[in-house]
């Protein structure tokens, strides 16, 4: 008879707490539909699929490296140097393969390497943040915020601060080339979060991320292989960010010197508008696509309305913030 | 001056639709220790916060020597009135001692902060007060009791007579406690008066004069300690006739048939020690704590690299250091601290139940219906399969730590301090699993200081500076036991 105090009155708030906790995940559609609503009513084309679709091309970098950074923030850590990867995996891709003449290091790989030769950078490029923070057990912020500043440097010795205009047809393709009526990039994120939220939802490995993230005493303590976990998710986002970069320097048909920069910010704030905890262990991937999402029609809202090029910027930073803010109160969470 | 240090009148406090007190009362007689028990989720931590000022009551008052509590914003006014030593520390470890004790006061009314002076007055109030530490070393190198007797200080120093201690033996081995005892009565010879909430009933029993108790956030009784026998007082705080019902095991099968065997083992803390456990027999691994008898435990399964020695399980070698391994060879084991090492309080149940065994797919419904099977086996008082464990009591959450060890139906358990911190109905139910376990046919290895723990065991290995110096079979006597452990000779 005393035991009936506890499991009677508890019940019935922690069924409605698990309720909304389901659906926290799709906290930011109704924000996304309302902004759809907000786009139609100020520009005429804004619901057009032409415009739409430019929408999700224009963001479909930039969710690749939401997609990675979301993971490594699940997990715990964070990766500033993304960004820099993005211009630098390509730029030396191309330089391996391309003449002096044309701004490359005359080391003459044949044209088809391009692609796999930007993978594997991308794999030595996570792998080294890896072994700098796990084995050697240095600061993960300050490791990767020197390889930002690193890798775009190294980008700039070797291009000397041009652009990389004589890039092989292979690496053009996929950012340039169209599949059923949409990019191909878009099709690539559509693919790249499918696998990442099947991943973290049904495979031990993916659900291993949010016990890391959340505990990784525990998640030792529980048989995980912790180190392992964190450094593949590392290597898999390090990857993501040369897959951005290749689908960029299509898009725009050559490598920039700065490709990629100042989209770390960006990054970080979509991935905490999605829901992300920066703390670890906490947030969804669809979450931060939807994050992205709702970034991305504002900047286009925005560009409609023709604002002027020198009020972008502060315009953007302030969307992030009000973005923020609107976040806020529709999950009804603190972010940390 | 009043006759009460502290009294709460008619204090009722909800959580969304849960009830935390239920207009309930104590009054603390000034000069007194007064103990509060009850079991996890009685209130107990509730009026905790509400009598520092962390929480408003509902309903209900609260006075400090006759004088209203301040309101809940003026926390410099509660802390002059009230100090609380947690169970979680609330000094900054990377300061030093000096200027933790003075902490938001560093300037000692100057303006400018001089570090001598500061230096001299932590020196002088330390010495005041009896604690031998070194006011310049940092609060991250003191042990448990050294920072619990810092924080005790500095809330005398602020002016406080009335300080709450909350489980303050959690983490202290048997020595300390002594000493903290000794401490609790000085200080109240000086006019101290102190709360004391413990879920070890022998401590209440023999430092303090009176007893609340709270049961399912009502206020059951309070009384003179010498009036309550012990079997009453389980009685007041479960509501149920009778005293710990511990199964002893003593009538569990024994088999000849070798389980586990630890050979020349040595590691962090300990060495060369070896042990061979039969099926269903459950060992006791006593010491204080450090006696090495937690690393010892964690290297058996794999959180700690052996430098010496060899593990196996079933007559296969097992390899050190190495968590899967020892997961996969059937070792299964409920770590010191399920905050630290046990769970990851965010994600649900289920999930915190299969962690170690999940296979390479997880399929939501599965991984449900495995946490619902945890949620019946092991007794868990929670909503269902999916919530989260931080919502949880203590006594529930180590049954889910539990549950995980055993999830994988492993032959040999490790069970570090496996009721540390859970009520006494709690406390009954793990050691059943264990018991049960054992009848099931597993080894088991208990590493425990509570004697209640080590009664469930066929024998009691005791460590004493990493090396076992006794053995008990079935049937010790506490004292002896006791003796042992405090590293005393005992004939």
């Amino acid at each position: 008879m005393t035991k009936a105090m506890t499991p009677v009155a508890a019940p019935a708030p922690e069924k409605q707490k698990l309720r909304l906790a389901r659906y926290q995940d799709l906290a930011l559609v109704p924000v996304i539909i309302l902004l759809l609503i907000i786009g139609a009513i100020l520009s005429p084309i804004f619901l057009t699929p032409n415009n739409l679709i430019a929408v999700l091309t224009q963001q479909s970098e930039l969710s690749l490296l939401v997609l990675g950074q979301a993971m490594i923030l699940i997990v715990g850590k964070m990766d500033l140097s993304l960004e820099s990867t993005v211009g630098l995996a390509p730029a030396l891709a191309v330089a391996l393969i391309i003449p002096s003449t044309a701004g490359g290091l005359d080391v003459g790989f044949a044209a088809w390497l391009a692609l796999p030769l930007c993978l594997l950078i991308g794999v030595a490029i996570g792998g080294l943040n890896g072994f700098l923070i796990l084995k050697v057990g240095l600061s993960g912020f300050m490791v990767t915020l020197g390889m930002l500043t690193l890798l775009r440097g190294l980008q700039l010795a070797i291009t000397e601060g041009k652009s990389l205009i004589d890039v092989p047809e292979s690496f053009l393709y996929l950012g340039s080339t169209t599949w059923l009526g949409l990019p191909a990039a878009v099709w690539i994120c559509v693919v790249c979060y499918a696998a990442g939220i099947f991943v973290l939802k049904y495979l031990r490995a993916g659900r291993s991320l949010y016990a890391i993230g959340g505990n990784s005493e525990a998640a030792r303590a529980a048989g995980i292989r912790v180190d392992r976990v964190v450094w593949t998710v590392l290597i898999i986002g390090s990857v993501l960010a040369v897959i951005a970069g290749i689908l960029m320097t299509g898009r725009l048909g050559s490598v920039a010197a700065t490709q990629g920069e100042g989209m770390i910010f960006q990054v970080f704030a979509a991935a905490v508008i999605g829901g992300i905890s920066l703390q670890g262990g906490k947030g969804t991937l669809f979450g931060a696509l939807s994050g992205v999402l709702m970034l991305g029609l504002v900047e286009q809202i925005l560009r409609l309305q023709g604002v002027s090029g020198f009020y972008i910027k502060a315009s953007y930073g302030a969307v992030i913030i009000l973005a923020l803010i609107v976040t806020r109160f529709a999950t009804g969470q603190k972010q940390e | 001056m009043n006759e009460y240090a502290a009294v709460a009148r008619g204090v009722t406090k909800r959580f969304g639709r849960t009830l935390a007190l239920d207009d309930v009362g104590i009054k603390i007689r000034a000069g007194e220790s007064h103990a509060l028990v009850g079991r996890n989720g009685a209130g107990k931590s509730t009026l905790v916060s509400i009598l520092t000022g962390m929480q408003t009551p509902d309903a209900g008052e609260v006075s400090f020597f006759g004088e209203p509590a301040p309101p809940v914003a003026d926390s410099s006014a509660w802390r002059r009135h009230v100090a609380c030593v947690y169970q979680k520390s609330t000094v900054v470890p990377e300061l030093s001692v000096a200027e933790n004790l003075f902490i938001n006061r560093q300037d000692l009314g100057g303006g400018l902060i001089s570090w001598k002076k500061l230096r001299a007055e932590a020196s002088s109030l330390l010495e005041t007060y009896d604690v031998a530490v070194n006011p310049e070393s940092l609060v991250s190198t003191l042990t448990v009791e050294q920072r619990q007797l810092v924080e005790i200080a500095r809330a005398l120093s602020i002016g406080s007579r009335f300080v709450i201690l909350d489980e303050p033996t959690a983490q202290l081995d048997g020595p300390a406690i002594e000493r903290l005892f000794d401490r609790m009565r000085s200080l109240q010879d000086k006019g101290v008066t102190f709360l004391f909430i413990s879920h070890h009933l022998q401590e209440v029993y023999e430092v303090c004069q009176t007893v609340t108790v709270y049961r399912d956030a009502r206020h059951i009784v309070t009384a003179p300690v010498a009036e309550m026998s012990k079997p009453d007082l389980i009685e007041a705080m479960t509501g149920e006739a009778g005293g710990l019902n511990v199964p002893s095991g003593d009538d569990r099968p024994s088999s000849a048939e070798e389980v586990l065997t630890v050979s020349a083992l040595s590691g962090d803390h300990f060495s060369d020690i070896s042990l061979s456990a039969r099926k269903g027999e459950v060992i006791g691994l006593a010491g204080s704590a450090s006696s090495g008898k937690h690393e010892f435990a964690e290297t058996v399964y794999g959180l700690r690299k052996p430098s010496l020695g060899t593990i196996s399980v079933n007559g296969s070698v097992v390899r050190g250091g190495d968590v899967p391994a020892a997961l996969k060879a059937g070792i299964g084991c409920v770590p010191r601290d399920r905050h630290h090492q046990g769970l990851v309080l965010d994600l649900s149940i289920a999930e915190n139940a299969t962690m170690s065994t999940a296979g390479a797919f997880v399929w939501p419904s599965a991984q449900r219906s495995a946490g619902s099977t945890a949620i019946a086996s092991y007794d868990v008082k929670a909503a269902g399969p999916d919530q989260p464990v931080s919502d949880l009591s203590g006594g529930n959450q180590q049954k889910v730590v539990m549950a995980r060890a055993l999830a994988g139906d492993p032959s040999v358990l490790v069970l570090i301090n496996p009721t540390a911190g859970v009520d006494v109905k709690s406390k009954e139910s793990l050691l059943g699993v264990v018991d049960a376990q054992a009848r099931r046919g597993k080894a088991a290895i208990v590493v425990s200081d509570e004697l209640d723990d080590l009664r469930v065991c066929d024998r009691v290995l005791v460590l004493f500076h990493g090396r076992v110096v006794r053995e008990f079979a079935r049937g010790w006597r506490d004292q002896e036991l006791i003796a042992a452990i405090e590293g005393m000779s005992s004939e």
